[in-house]
């Protein structure tokens, strides 16, 4: 089981259509990747509740055709 | 991802009955998994003294801790009953200092020659 990441990067960008991504592939297994993300979406959010919304992204898939998501997030500097 | 009463009643506890708690896949001595073994590490470098669940040993709180918190993964820590995050956050935290501030707020003592 695994997942290519313009698949992980297409189901961030539909929950999060503002948002900057970079995807790198850690091992190149399709199982162990790092996202870098910067959305408004996670403005006053905790890192838990930001990293959750990714998760909810990913509709299931974290923990399972994904074993592992190494997560940076971030809302835009305010301008 | 499936919780039970009974399951939810146990993570319950031991989160109640152990300031520091990390659910993990192996024990501290023998992680199985690199991002309970990096946890580990972390943990053991602030001198904190935790209780380390193996869940490959229990398949029910393996799953049922995912719902209980709404985290897919494990590791997970928690400190005086509270969900802190997985390997990436605790990083993260470690590396910024605020998962030492965190235990300090929360009144866990550390102990360097733990």
């Amino acid at each position: 089981m695994a997942m290519r990441a313009d698949e992980i990067e297409s189901m961030i960008k539909e929950a999060f259509p503002d948002a900057s991504i970079a995807i790198d592939d850690l091992r190149g297994d399709g199982d162990h990747y790092a996202a870098t993300i910067v959305s408004s979406a996670f403005a006053g959010k905790s890192r838990v509740q930001q990293h959750q919304l990714v998760y909810k992204a990913l509709k299931g898939k974290m923990g399972n055709e994904l074993h592992a998501l190494a997560l940076t997030t971030s809302a835009p500097p305010a301008s | 991802m499936a919780l039970d009463d009974a399951t939810s009643q146990r993570i319950t506890k031991e989160v109640t009955d152990n300031p520091v708690v990390l659910f993990m896949k192996g024990t501290p001595v023998f992680p199985m998994c690199g991002f309970s073994a990096a946890s580990v590490q972390i943990l053991s470098h602030l001198g904190v003294r935790f209780k380390g669940i193996n869940v490959l040993e229990d398949p029910a709180v393996r799953e049922g801790i995912k719902a209980y918190s709404d985290w897919p993964t494990i590791p997970q820590l928690y400190v005086k009953g509270e969900f802190v995050g997985g390997c990436d956050i605790l990083k993260e935290m470690f590396t910024t200092g605020e998962l030492s501030a965190l235990l300090a707020e929360k009144g866990i003592e550390l102990d360097p020659a733990a």
